[in-house]
């Protein structure tokens, strides 16, 4: 057993940091720090681009679909290296770490070639359209339905219905939509994975106001929208698998890149307090200190899963990432707010847009909830991990 | 990095838990706990000679087999989760490591041997009796040692005891003395945790040799708070193991017992409890192996991992003792029950060698935060 990266892997990370380091110093040093999830969108798209061509865009992927076939130590270390440098959020996440990894799963080799190469340099970006109005914890239970009509170039999925939460819709090129092509059909069965243009008529997008003050994501409404027959990735009724595949996606590395970012909160929070006095207060130093410890335990934690072989993913330790981090940085946020005291309350100008700390106090009451509320997560672990009977469903 | 059990600790892992398993029950715990020595003499020869779990640590010269600290947390863990009675801890995982620490090279030959076979029972006196975590054990310039040192796990059956005492110029000494001295005398005390009973340890105008001071007669400070975070390290391993093992008892509790007509593992109140204390056994898991990983890699960071591996997993093992009884309901009250054994050496575990919140503010000063100025 040892903790270490080996002389390779740290003249990979070298080899990172200075990349991100001349980029971020140079023509993108507008956006380095930059916190939110879609300013500056034009330069961010340019961001994506300059990824795209040196090369480190979706590291993971295989050499072969333009990757470089990283290694998960590899994929860490970048992870690492990108939040240290402050980079910004990627506005191509959804697809290179979902749309992509899915196609190259699941998709045909027309679908490949279609997709994988605007992905990786940032000339497309995608959304994600998978929760609903009545289906967000009971993800299966979707209403939204397609189904097949001749249009002038072949025939076309029809699609009907809402989706929600649908971030970065607003700039996003493409959508996957979770939608029922059994007419009838309930829960898992009769779902298709389909991929839909957002540049058309039957496609509406409002945005959602959250309690932040931002509107960072949408409700989008397809109302006759179109897409060609051959956007099915997997076949008709396989959705719900190929979604589920998606989703497994969005653990693992991940989880350290955020880290980062919450390392830089947290030694600002250390900062506030140290500068006005709060560091005094016993009560407060404990907190302070039991944060510190939580985010090194979410660190070793990640190392320890990262260690183990693809298919061991799922082990004990691999269920508990979600929840663990989601909780940890909602209490950061409510310690932020306590180091601060009053003047957290007040925000800087006009606008409803709070400083860093307040803003990320209001927004990782989010964190909670999306990707599998709190209470979804207990129950994946009581029932999966820990093999507990399954609570009556009706 | 590769953060996973090498296959020399995988196959010690499997062949201490298969030991365990054949040999230690919840029957072998209970006598073991409630006989004058409080552990098991045959048990204890098998797993210091027949298993080698003694040496498990030590350096080969030293006639170890060099599977170092993450070794000693292997060993550690799979005793926690039995419950094991044994002087294993207060012998292997702290006496030997401050002998390790601080003796001189012929200092460790000629104690570590017997204490690596079991022949010998060592224990580490380092605190008072009161709730303070300092030595108040007092050495003379003349050698002769006074005070009394509380809290000390097997104290009654070690034969061989480590001290820490203070000096009048306030530097620390650690010595290494037989149990048998003239003017020391030894108080073994009813305990809340009976699997690891404790001793008061007074020292009357002891009289010294040099031959008794381990190292080079210099301050053993260093030494001795290196010491006490190995041995944290070590508790870790077991208290991580043993929340585990009451996580495991109440998971198969509540899938067998029936009330409302359904098993109670089926209620979300209870389940959510039950995912709540895994999130806890993972991470205490982690929080231990990390420290062993890196104190057996010699970084800087040792401090501050066993640090947060002492008061995570502290608390993790309390509160998940706690939830234990909890669940089991009425049954997990009783004395017949093994829940409060587990609950018990929980509470004794994080308070043996400081308790988190003093681990936590050890953290603050590593981490930037300004120290609280003391009103003058």
């Amino acid at each position: 057993m040892r903790t270490g990266f080996t002389p390779e892997q740290e003249s990979f990370r070298a080899e990172a940091a200075a990349w991100l380091d001349a980029q971020l110093s140079g023509p993108f040093a507008a956006i380095r720090n930059e916190t939110s999830l879609a300013g500056q969108i034009d330069l961010r798209r340019e961001w994506e681009k300059a990824l795209g061509a040196g090369g480190w865009s979706a590291i993971g992927w295989p050499e072969n679909y333009g990757g470089r076939g990283a290694s998960i130590a590899e994929q860490v270390i970048f992870a690492e290296e990108y939040a240290r440098a402050g980079a910004p959020g990627r506005v191509g996440h959804i697809g290179v770490t979902l749309a992509g990894p899915t196609l190259i799963h699941f998709g045909t080799e027309e679908q490949k070639q279609r997709f994988l190469p605007a992905i990786l340099a940032g000339e497309e970006l995608w959304a994600q359209g998978y929760s609903e109005p009545n289906a967000g914890s009971d993800l299966s239970n979707i209403r939204t339905k397609a189904w097949l009509e001749d249009g002038p170039n072949g025939p076309e999925w029809v699609i009907e219905g809402q989706k929600i939460w649908t971030s970065l819709a607003q700039y996003a090129d493409w959508i996957f939509v979770l939608c029922r092509t059994e007419e009838g059909s309930q829960g898992p069965k009769g779902l298709s994975f389909l991929l839909v243009p957002l540049d058309q008529p039957g496609v509406t997008l409002r945005p959602i106001r959250q309690m932040t003050g931002d509107a960072e994501f949408n409700e989008t409404f397809f109302d006759g929208a179109r897409t060609a027959a051959a956007n099915m990735v997997g076949a008709p009724g396989e959705g719900w698998k190929v979604a589920m595949g998606l989703l497994s996606h969005e653990r693992g590395v991940s989880s350290l890149a955020i880290q980062m970012t919450f390392h830089n909160e947290l030694h600002r929070v250390i900062e506030a307090a140290n500068a006005n006095g709060a560091a005094q207060d016993p009560l407060i130093r404990q907190r302070i200190t039991t944060a510190h410890a939580g985010l090194k335990l979410m660190r070793y934690s990640a190392l320890r899963t990262l260690s183990k072989d693809d298919d061991e993913m799922l082990s004990r330790e691999a269920f508990v990432h979600k929840i663990y981090w989601a909780t940890w940085h909602k209490k950061l946020g409510e310690l932020a707010m306590d180091v601060m005291g009053a003047p957290g309350l007040v925000a800087p100008g006009e606008d409803y847009a709070f400083a860093e700390l307040p803003h990320m106090y209001l927004y990782t009451r989010a964190e909670t909830i999306h990707g599998g509320t709190n209470q979804v997560q207990r129950n994946i672990i009581a029932e999966r991990a820990l093999g507990l009977p399954r609570e009556p469903r009706g | 990095m590769q953060f996973t059990f090498s296959e020399d600790e995988a196959l010690l892992e499997r062949s201490v838990s298969g030991f365990l398993a054949t040999h230690v029950g919840s029957a072998q715990v209970r006598k073991a706990m409630e006989s004058a020595e409080g552990y098991d003499p045959a048990l204890w020869r098998m797993l210091m000679q027949d298993m080698g779990l003694g040496g498990i640590a030590l350096p080969g010269r030293f006639g170890g087999v060099e599977m170092g600290q993450v070794g000693l947390a292997i060993a550690m863990m799979e005793m926690g989760r039995h419950l094991v009675p044994s002087p294993y801890f207060s012998s292997v995982g702290m006496a030997a490591q401050a002998i390790l620490m601080a003796g001189s090279d012929g200092q460790i030959e000629a104690l570590l041997s017997r204490l690596a076979t079991g022949e010998s029972i060592a224990a580490l006196a380092w605190r008072g009796t009161g709730r303070g975590n300092v030595p108040t054990v007092w050495l003379g310039d003349d050698l002769r040692l006074s005070g009394e040192a509380g809290f000390v796990p097997y104290g009654h059956v070690a034969d061989l005891l480590v001290v820490a005492a203070r000096r009048d110029d306030g530097t620390i000494a650690l010595l290494a003395l037989p149990a048998d001295m003239p003017g020391l005398s030894i108080e073994p005390h009813v305990s809340m945790d009976l699997t690891r009973p404790l001793s008061t340890i007074r020292f009357d105008n002891v009289a010294l040799s040099q031959d008794h001071v381990l190292g080079d007669g210099g301050d053993a400070s260093a030494a001795l708070s290196g010491t006490l975070d190995l041995a944290r390290i070590a508790l870790a391993a077991e208290q991580a193991s043993g929340a585990e093992a009451v996580l495991d008892l109440t998971v198969a509790y509540s899938k067998d017992r029936v009330q409302f007509g359904r098993p109670i593992g089926s209620f979300q109140a209870l389940k959510h409890r039950m995912a709540d204390m895994m999130v806890k056994v993972e991470m205490a898991k982690t929080a231990a192996l990390y420290a062993a990983c890196i104190a057996d890699e010699g970084t800087d960071e040792l401090a501050e991992a066993a640090a947060i591996a002492a008061s995570y997993c502290s608390e993790a093992f309390m509160d998940c003792a706690g939830n234990a009884i909890q669940l089991h309901g009425g049954i997990g009250f009783t004395w017949e029950h093994d829940a409060h054994l587990y609950f018990k050496r929980a509470r004794a575990d994080a308070m043996l060698l400081g308790d988190p919140a003093s681990q936590r503010e050890r953290i603050a000063g590593m981490i930037g935060l300004a120290p609280v100025e003391r009103a003058a």
